[in-house]
Order: C-alpha cells, then structure tokens, then sequence
C-alpha cells in the first residue's frame, strides 16, 4: 500500500472505542453465556431457584438471550462497524464524541435491561423485552449509531463503498425500523406499558420482529464482518464481489417475509403462513451463496488453517452459517414444522447458529481485530486460541446434538397415537425421556463458557499495552483519488 | 444488468441507505398491513369480554414472570395437538392479550384451554412448589407470588390505559375494580387468570364442535 499514499499526514485512526467494545464484547460474552449455563443447570435441577424471584428460570432466561444477542453480539457489532468503516473507507471515524457517546449509551442499556428484566420489568416479548423506558433509550443509542456510521461513510477517501458496509447499513437501518415499530406501546406507569397490537396482530408484528432480529441483527451484521475479516485473514480478495451484490439485494429483501414462519398452524391467517414458507425457502439461496462466497475465498490459502485458528474459527462459522440457514429453511416447511414447532429443535436450531455462526465469526474477528486495535503483532498466546477454538466447537456439537435429539424426541412422543386413536405418551413422559439431554446440553454449555475464559486471559495479556497506554495511534493511509476502482481494493493493513 | 447502474448505488451512501430501507420495509407492509386492516373489522365474538380486575392482574403476573417462555396458549390445528389440549386456538380469543401469549416453546405443557382442568388447590399446591403435585415436574416454584398483595390503585390504572387502546372497559368496570381485587395476592389472581384459560373466552362455537382437527397429523 505505499504507492498512492501522500506521506505524512496527522489523520489517525479512532481505535479508542472499537477497544472500548472490544472488552465490553469478552466481559458480556462471559456474563450472557454465564446466565446461560444457570438457567441450563436449573431445567435439570429446578431448586436451583431457592425461590427467589430474580434467580428463577423464567426470570433469567431474557438476560441470557438479551446478553448474548444485544450485549456481547452488539457491543462486537459496533466495535468491528467503527474499525471496518474506518479502514475501508481510509478516514478517521466521524462524531468521535457521539460515538463514544453510543459505547456509554449501549452499556447503559445493557446495564438498565438485565438489573429490570429479572425484577420482572419486561414487555415480554421475545427479544424485546426491556420496558418502553429503556425502549427509547436504544432508540436514541441506535439512531446516534446511524448518525455515527453514515456520517463516517460520507467521509470516506475511497469513493467505492465496500461490501461489508451494505451489509452494517442495512443492520443499522433495519434494526432501527425493527425495534421501532414493534416496541410501540402505551405505559402504564414508569415500569409497565401494554403494546398497541393485540393478539394475532401483536404475533405477526412481534415475529416480524423476531426473526429480523436473526436475520439482520445475528445475518447481515455479522455477514459485514464476514466480508471484511475473512479476505484479510485469507490474505486475498474476495471469492466473487460481484456475487456478494446479488447476496446481499435478494438476503435483505427476502428476509423480511419470512417472520410468519415462526406461527405455522396457528390463528394466524393461512395466506401469511403459506407466504412465510415460501420466502423461507427462496431465502436459502442468498444465504447459501453468502456462505459460499465466505469459504471459497479461502480457495487457495486453505494451509492457514493450519497456523492460524482465528481463521479456523471462521470457516468452521461459515460452515455453521450454510448449515443452520439450510435447516432454517427445511423447518420452515410446513410438515417439518409440526414436528419441530415448540420443541427443543427450535433451541438446537438457534444454538447452531449462534453458537456456530454468530459466536464463531465473532470469535475469529476479535482475534484478527484485538492485535491490530491494540497495538500488537498478534495474540498473546496461540495455544489459547487453539484451545479455545476446540472447547468452543466441542460444546457446541455437545449442545447441538444433545437438543435435537430431545427435540426430535418430543416431537415423535407428541404425536404419537395408539391404534385406537388415543395418545401414546402424556406430556410428562417426554420430558422424563428427554432429561439426559438436559444435562449434556449443560456440559456443552460448560465447556464454551470455559472457552469464554479462554479467550478473556488471552485477551488481557494481549491489552498489556494498552493497560500501559503505551498505544500510538495508527495514522490513515490516505490515498490519492483514483477515478475508476472495479471492484474496491482490499483493505489497507493496520 | 450492466455494472454502471450498480456502481452509482455503490458510490453513494445516500442512495445506498434509500434503497435499503425500501427493500427491508416490503415485507412488512405486505404481511402486516393486510392484519393490521383487518383486525379493526373484525370484533370480538359473543362470550368474550376483555380481563375483569382480578384476571387482568392474574394475566399480568404471568406476563411479568415469563411463563411464555416454557408454556404456549397456541393449540394447533392438528390432530394430536387437538387431543392432548382440545379445541384449536383461534384469533378471537386473544383479542385481549396485550401482549400475545401464544408462546414459542414447550417444555411445560399448552395452557390454552386450562382452566378448570385442575382444582383451584392444585394450582395453588403446584405454583408454591410444583413437585409437591408432580414429582417429576421441572418447574421452578413461585411462592412468593403468594406474598404480594395487588395494588388496587394500580390496577385502575391498567384499565384506564386499556381503555385508550380500545379495549372496552365502562367507568363502572373501573370503579368496581377495587373492590374485585381488595385483600387478593398476585397468586390469587394468577390463579383466577388460569382458571379462566379456555373457559372465559372461548368462542361459542369452540364449544359445540367436537375435534375438528385438520390434515397432517397422522405419525
């Protein structure tokens, strides 16, 4: 990258709050997954309440899922967003005070829904559970993180505007009109509101929701990271540029319709449920090419799975990625789906992919990322990673495979009928049958919560230099203007 | 199509963002929209009245406390889901949840139609410790539920919000309120909320029919 760079300049990177996120990403890695693991060992062991309120299974579960997802999974979001932006755009990331304002705003979100939900403080619904109070806050956070990333992207130096930033683009916007609409409700009081929509409205608008929260909160987003660490952790460019364009247009246009999937037999009306089908099932194509795109380009380079287990952890995300999306799309259909439906399926199919995708591709991000945001040749220490990655992919196939097999399990005992016509099995005998489950299911937990561990030491040890704020910022290469780039350049090292 | 017209999109973050967010707003308006229209039409059928106080309450303890998280209230329309839990659910009857409690997971058993399936004991019996009734439940207890008076002011409060968002409640309906809920405990009302599962707002017609299940169920 010398040639076409005018030397010296005093732009440098903002790295302070990708660095911020960065740990805000392993500390509620460990909570989520720590919450996680409690509320695993309390279906096996239900006492494990005590009877408290806060400590109950019912009550905990939303932190689990909101610290996975919004805490650990968005804090690594818009760590890597400010890091990507700035690096393929070669400028220095816009609004640094709101931006540092949206790290402190989505700490604080995080900090306020996890102390309330337990209490009991929640809209209950699933995956929007904070109250209205905290509602608006992540509306202003997410609102300033837009703000942040499009004023960033109206500075760039390199006119083309690089794939993995459609892909935070269409996160932010989506997610924004997401939350928006489905948070709509009236309150009561400081601490209770009720939703605008009723019944079978509420469940098509919060399953909308739902499933775009998947499909753009834990797809697109983490497909944005995809596209930036994979070339440069492959060291070469990308499989197809031109296949991402068709991807990423059919990925975030069809996702969209494929929420009333989540209500198949229900009261919701049939046409909605037909149309949800057969938009899950166009949606394997974009999501299969994503997936193909990511693995094909390491055509080539496959040797560096050798020596380097970030991009371990990415392939093995990849691979995870086609295969959940694939059996997204088959339990979609809806003769699969009166099987699998409220089963542990749903839990197996969930874990595959955030445990093997969303997990996965964020683990090998922060370990490409960690060195070069915080001022190192590379991690600390290479075993860790490579233990890590082991314990990682061992409680996930553990978790995986434990909770399809109970899921299969129930669905075979439910629908089970004697010649006569009557039940085979009440409902009580597939739990009884499915416990063993339970407990492999929580050893599986164990074992990727140790990982978590793993990767915070290392992590820690990595940071020596910033814990001494021995850290020079990194200055941006800027570029002279080149007329015509077809298709974008990789991205600048550093 | 040729490169040019993707380029101009690549090339200018605004037009970039434009395009976005028509493509992702689709298939909401298309899905929503049409549910939206319709559930203005469509009214209440006879037999099924919004929350009295005591159930309102009882509804919102459950909400509170998450039990959407292992039990649905969404009886399929399939055979064997017909004969385990009875009749299918239908969109009439939760016209009233705010928010849906049709759940999305089963580790306990569906709840839709519940009520008056066990005595008002049992439930009692079960929520303060459910292996004292089922020995092999996983259920977690709930016996502080017990413990919690309900605040009577509070609970006009929730009417009145209810009311703003169409629910048809009368002024009486609210004044009365206090009285109906005067000396209960949130186990009470989550008591009463679950023995009115199935029973309170079940349509007319879900009682006259049999089993009607649908296609698909056979193993």
């Amino acid at each position: 990258m010398s040639q076409g760079i005018r030397m010296p300049n005093t732009e440098h990177y903002n790295d302070k709050v990708v660095r911020q996120f960065l740990l805000a990403a392993a500390v509620w890695g460990i909570v989520g997954m720590s919450v996680g693991v409690y509320a695993a060992a309390e279906l096996m062991w239900p006492a494990l309440n005590f009877d408290i309120p806060w400590l109950t299974f019912s009550r905990i579960r939303p932190d689990h899922t909101f610290g996975v997802i919004f805490a650990f999974g968005g804090s690594a979001l818009m760590g890597t967003c400010y890091y990507i932006v700035q690096r393929t755009g070669h400028a220095r990331l816009a609004l640094g005070r709101l931006a540092g304002f949206t790290f402190w705003g989505w700490q604080l979100v995080i900090v306020l829904s996890m102390i309330t939900m337990p209490l009991g403080i929640t809209q209950s619904k699933e995956y929007a559970e904070p109250e209205w109070f905290i509602d608006i806050l992540i509306a202003i956070v997410w609102v300033s993180f837009g703000v942040v990333f499009f004023a960033s992207l109206a500075r760039r130096r390199i006119k083309h505007i690089y794939v993995a930033n459609w892909y935070y683009g269409a996160f932010i916007i989506a997610v924004g009109l997401l939350h928006i609409v489905n948070n709509l409700a009236l309150p009561v009081s400081m601490w209770k509101s009720y939703p605008i929509y009723s019944g079978v409205v509420d469940a098509m608008v919060q399953w909308w929701y739902g499933h775009n929260a998947v499909a753009f909160f834990l797809t697109a987003g983490f497909l944005g990271m995809m596209y930036y660490f994979v070339p440069r952790q492959a060291q070469q460019p990308l499989w197809s540029y031109r296949f991402s364009i068709v991807n990423f247009w059919a990925l975030i246009s069809v996702y969209m319709w494929a929420g009333a999937h989540h209500l198949m037999y229900t009261a919701l009306p049939d046409w909605v449920q037909s149309v949800g089908m057969a938009f899950s099932l166009v949606l394997l194509m974009p999501s299969l090419g994503s997936a193909a795109n990511g693995l094909l380009t390491f055509n080539g380079s496959w040797w560096r799975l050798k020596t380097d287990p970030a991009a371990k952890f990415m392939v093995m995300s990849l691979v995870f990625y086609a295969a959940a999306t694939f059996e997204g799309s088959m339990m979609a259909v809806k003769t699969v789906n009166s099987l699998s439906h409220y089963t542990d399926w749903t839990i197996a199919h969930v874990h595959s992919g955030s445990l093997g995708w969303v997990a996965m591709i964020t683990i090998g991000s922060l370990y490409a990322m960690a060195p070069r945001a915080l001022g190192r040749p590379e991690m600390h220490s290479r075993k860790a990673m490579e233990l890590h990655f082991w314990l990682h992919i061992m409680g996930t196939l553990l978790y995986v495979g434990s909770m399809w097999t109970a899921g299969v399990t129930e669905g075979l005992m439910w629908r089970a009928t004697n010649p006569d016509g009557a039940l085979t099995y009440g409902f009580l005998d597939s739990l009884i049958a499915i416990r063993p489950m339970y407990l492999i299911r929580w050893s599986g937990g164990v074992l990727i919560l140790s990982g978590m561990w793993v990767m915070a030491w290392n992590l820690w040890y990595t940071a020596a230099d910033a814990r001494a704020r021995l850290i020079k910022p990194i200055p941006v290469p800027i570029p002279e203007p080149v007329p015509h780039q077809v298709p974008a350049p990789l991205p600048a090292a550093g | 199509m040729a490169y040019k017209h993707f380029e101009a999109i690549e090339k200018h973050a605004g037009l970039l963002g434009i395009l976005i967010a028509i493509m992702v707003s689709l298939g909401g308006l298309a899905e929503i929209t049409p549910l939206f229209m319709e559930a203005h039409s469509v009214k209440a059928p006879p037999g099924v009245h919004p929350y009295d106080p005591l159930r309102l309450i009882g509804k919102d303890v459950y909400v509170a406390n998450g039990c959407y998280l292992c039990h649905s209230q969404m009886i399929r329309a399939l055979r064997f889901e017909t004969e385990r839990y009875g009749h299918f659910s239908t969109a009439a009857e939760s016209v009233y949840d705010r928010p849906f409690q049709w759940g999305s997971k089963r580790t306990g058993p569906d709840l839709a139609r519940v009520g008056g399936k066990y005595s008002d004991d049992w439930q009692r019996m079960h929520l303060m410790n459910p292996r004292s009734v089922v020995p092999q439940s996983n259920m977690p207890g709930y016996p502080w539920l017990a413990n919690n008076k309900i605040d009577a002011a509070d609970v006009q409060a929730r009417m009145r919000t209810l009311r703003r968002l169409g629910d048809p409640y009368s002024d009486a309906d609210i004044a009365a309120a206090p009285a109906a809920v005067e000396g209960k405990t949130e186990m009470d009302a989550l008591i009463a909320y679950l023995q009115g599962l199935g029973i309170k707002n079940e349509p007319a017609t879900a009682k006259a029919a049999a089993a009607p299940a649908s296609d698909g169920a056979a193993p």
